[in-house]
């Protein structure tokens, strides 16, 4: 926007309100408050004039604090900050920066550690679960191959064995002689 | 001399899922955090596109052979670094023994920068970024003094972050910060490796293809951002000049050897659990070209950044200087631009002279905010930092940024991890009974208990220390060894013969040539150089004094005698295993030859090599 009287205007009635709210005395109007030295950069010096003193300025430090105070306000009138708007000689006390009750930081570390123990903790279950799996099966396999052995005698399986009835060993039954001769 | 190795057929040995998740772990462990910020670097000071001649001839005659060279090694000889190399010759057992231990030391100190990593991440979720605003000091009037004098972001990493004493021999505190990050970390090398390559093999779909997503969207991204083509155009100007520099060939068949993390053991290792009928050759060419092209492909988003950050530096100078001769000349608003700054200036100066030398203004030049070259973890926790703060939207691209750094770094740790894991399970340390996952988290904690010293306050001075020297001088040894170990004891020839075996075809001449000649010079050749140029910088570091009085500039200290002596271990113990070893053997087999009762173990050896 463009710096006009208007605006002059406007400023004056702030630093009014400002020595207003300060000194609660309801006395300051605009007339009060004198701009000189107005340049195309848009600075200018103002003084604050005490109309009930016989036209004294109102000291600097007095005005200085008044402003100080209301810093807020008049920057918010302007569509300004601190540092587009700068009163030389008052410096800003800066606003302390919003910190909440637990850093953010501590919050994210506490998921990312939950998910990793999550995971390390399902990946050593299934690895025990699976190593339980793989000897129990080994050992079933172990107890089906015993079986396995208990039916063999002697390399011959007993099915084929007939347990009953003898096999005539060919070799000894050369002729039907079962007595040796003398 | 030397045992044959048998064949396996069946041998238990876990294995791939497909070939693509080894060819993926190759890539995301060569692929690290290098590629992003020390190649741009090196790119930068190196006279930008002439540097890419002496890096493309160091990968052709050094970082691909020797590549070739470890992937056929662990996939015909299946087995990791120590027992393949006391399979090639008990004498260069040493040689498995030096990377082994290499690969013990920088996983210790990697993860830590992990660990900062994943420190800056977490704190990436706040709003403002942290590191953007400078904290208060006591009474409220102002900003806190180091932080105003130096920069908030270089605030939150000295001080917030590092916590950092101003000299290495004051160790300081633990900072609980880091600690906890360094459980997480460790926590999370031990999930992802927690069974070998079993677990290995899936995670690194992610954490390797994962960068490049990052590293496109940072692509699209960086080059819109206002300065981009000034950064780009300035990293890729060739100057053929920098070329008769030597010290510039050096960097590059330097960078190139570290950047394919070569002599780990852990290219080894992962070749190791291949079928033995796979073709290694086309393997490590892929490999070696995909970790180039990545290198030049981060470079481009990093330079877009780099330039933008220049450019508003820049900015914010000729803004500066605006303000102060308008409010002093007291002119109109918007009189002066940056577009007509230099035409008021010159002006202002011939018609009043003595008022613009009163207003002391700063000189604002482009090129030299541009020549402010950083790499390292200067680059990514400094000056990217302080460029996201200035992109809008900076909360995701912060995350973004640090995820893909973890995941960058994280893929080289598998490297690293399965580099000290794969020998030491062939060793047989803990009873064949016992579950792999105990080997592998007895060897996080002790890592994670062993990288505590590094969150000390002097921890980033000891990080230093470990990568300059037990992560370069000791690799060049025993990158030297094995290629001479291959090609003269082991026997060119028969290895040949190996490697046709392996990929059905014959060896191309060009193998024989530089596995021969050509790269065991080379190696000699940077290793000469390396070391004389070493020994000429004293050793020196530069230290966060708050109290020095040209800070914010870092102090130059140079290391205590203690400090020196720790150096030189760290350089000379993985590179003293391999004569000793030999050395070791060598008394064995005298021992062995004066008592002629007692019969040499190579008779039975040659049965049972495989075990």
């Amino acid at each position: 926007y463009v710096w006009d009287a208007n605006e002059e205007y406007l400023f004056k009635a702030m630093v009014a309100f400002a020595m207003r709210r300060y000194s609660s005395k309801s006395t300051t109007q605009i007339s009060n408050v004198l701009l000189c030295n107005v340049t195309d950069r848009v600075s200018f010096w103002f003084v604050v004039t005490d109309s009930s003193k016989n036209v004294t300025t109102v000291p600097g430090s007095e005005v200085e604090a008044a402003i100080r105070m209301n810093r807020n306000r008049i920057n918010n009138a302007f569509l300004l900050s601190d540092k587009t708007l700068q009163f030389l000689k008052i410096t800003s006390t800066l606003s302390p920066p919003v910190e909440p009750s637990t850093p953010v930081w501590l919050i994210v570390f506490g998921v990312v550690l939950c998910l990793i123990v999550a995971g390390i903790v399902f990946l050593v279950v299934s690895g025990i679960q699976k190593h339980k799996k793989k000897n129990k099966e080994s050992t079933d396999r172990e107890n089906l191959e015993e079986k396995v052995e208990v039916t063999l005698e002697n390399g011959i399986p007993c099915e084929a064995l007939d347990l009953k009835a003898g096999h005539i060993n060919g070799v000894f039954a050369a002729d039907d002689e079962r007595f040796t001769s003398l | 001399l030397s045992a044959t190795p048998e064949i396996p057929k069946e041998d238990g040995r876990p294995k791939w899922d497909n070939k693509f998740q080894y060819i993926l772990s190759c890539i995301g462990f060569a692929v690290g955090l290098g590629n992003v910020w020390r190649f741009p670097f090196l790119c930068q000071i190196h006279g930008g596109g002439a540097f890419l001649i002496p890096y493309f001839i160091a990968l052709l005659f050094e970082g691909i052979p020797l590549l070739h060279l470890e992937l056929a090694l662990g996939q015909y000889l299946r087995k990791g670094s120590i027992g393949a190399w006391n399979t090639i010759s008990p004498y260069l057992g040493g040689v498995g023994v030096g990377s082994w231990m290499v690969s013990v030391l920088v996983s210790l100190y990697y993860n830590t920068v992990l660990t900062w990593v994943m420190w800056y991440f977490i704190n990436s979720f706040q709003e403002p970024l942290p590191w953007s605003v400078c904290p208060l000091n006591e009474n409220r009037t102002g900003f806190n003094e180091e932080c105003h004098e130096s920069t908030a972001v270089n605030y939150f990493w000295y001080r917030k972050t590092l916590n950092i004493t101003p000299d290495i021999a004051e160790s300081g505190t633990l900072q609980w910060w880091l600690i906890l990050c360094l459980a997480a970390c460790w926590a999370i090398v031990y999930l992802c490796t927690i069974r070998g390559i079993e677990t290995t093999g899936k995670a690194i779909y992610v954490t390797a293809i994962f960068p490049y997503l990052v590293l496109t969207i940072f692509l699209i991204q960086g080059l819109t951002l206002p300065g981009a083509t000034e950064g780009l155009i300035y990293l890729f100007t060739p100057n053929l000049n920098t070329l008769k520099n030597p010290r510039v060939w050096l960097d590059a068949a330097t960078q190139i050897f570290f950047s394919l993390s070569l002599a780990f053991g852990g290219l080894i290792a992962f070749a190791s659990y291949n079928p033995t009928k796979n073709d290694c050759e086309k393997d490590a060419v892929t490999v070696a070209i995909v970790n180039s092209m990545t290198s030049l492909y981060a470079s481009i988003p990093v330079f877009s950044v780099l330039g933008f950050k220049a450019t508003t530096a820049y900015w914010d100078c000729l803004d500066r200087n605006i303000i102060n001769i308008i409010n002093e000349f007291d002119l109109p608003e918007e009189s002066i631009m940056r577009q007509n700054y230099t035409s008021w200036i010159s002006f202002l100066n011939s018609s009043y002279p003595e008022k613009i030398a009163g207003l002391k203004l700063k000189s604002c030049d482009l090129q030299e905010f541009l020549d402010q070259s950083v790499s390292g973890t200067g680059l990514a926790f400094i000056v990217f930092t302080q460029a996201i703060i200035l992109m809008p939207g900076s909360q995701a691209w912060a995350i973004l940024f640090f995820i893909m750094l973890f995941s960058l770094g994280l893929s080289s740790m598998f490297g690293n991890i399965e580099g000290v894991f794969t020998p030491l399970l062939e060793l047989q340390i803990i009873p064949q009974s016992a579950p792999k996952e105990l080997l592998s988290g007895i060897i996080c904690l002790i890592c994670f208990l062993i990288a505590l010293c590094f969150t000390l306050g002097s921890g980033s001075y000891w990080i230093d220390i470990f990568d300059r020297y037990a992560g370069s001088v000791p690799l060049l040894v025993i990158a030297f060894f094995e290629v001479i170990g291959v090609v003269y004891i082991y026997k060119i020839k028969r290895f040949s013969k190996d490697v046709e075996w392996m990929t059905g075809r014959k060896l191309n001449l060009y193998w024989q040539i530089v596995w021969r000649f050509i790269s065991p010079l080379l190696l000699l050749i940077v290793f000469m150089a390396f070391v004389t140029l070493q020994m000429q910088k004293s050793p020196s570091y530069a230290a966060w004094n708050p109290k020095y009085e040209g800070f914010p500039m870092k102090e130059e200290k140079v290391y205590p005698p203690w400090v020196h002596a720790i150096c030189v271990l760290l350089a000379a113990l993985p590179c003293i295993c391999v004569p000793l070893v030999a050395l070791f053997h060598l008394v064995k087999q005298k021992r062995r030859s004066k008592d002629p009762s007692f019969v040499p173990p190579e008779v039975f050896s040659c049965q049972g090599a495989n075990s």
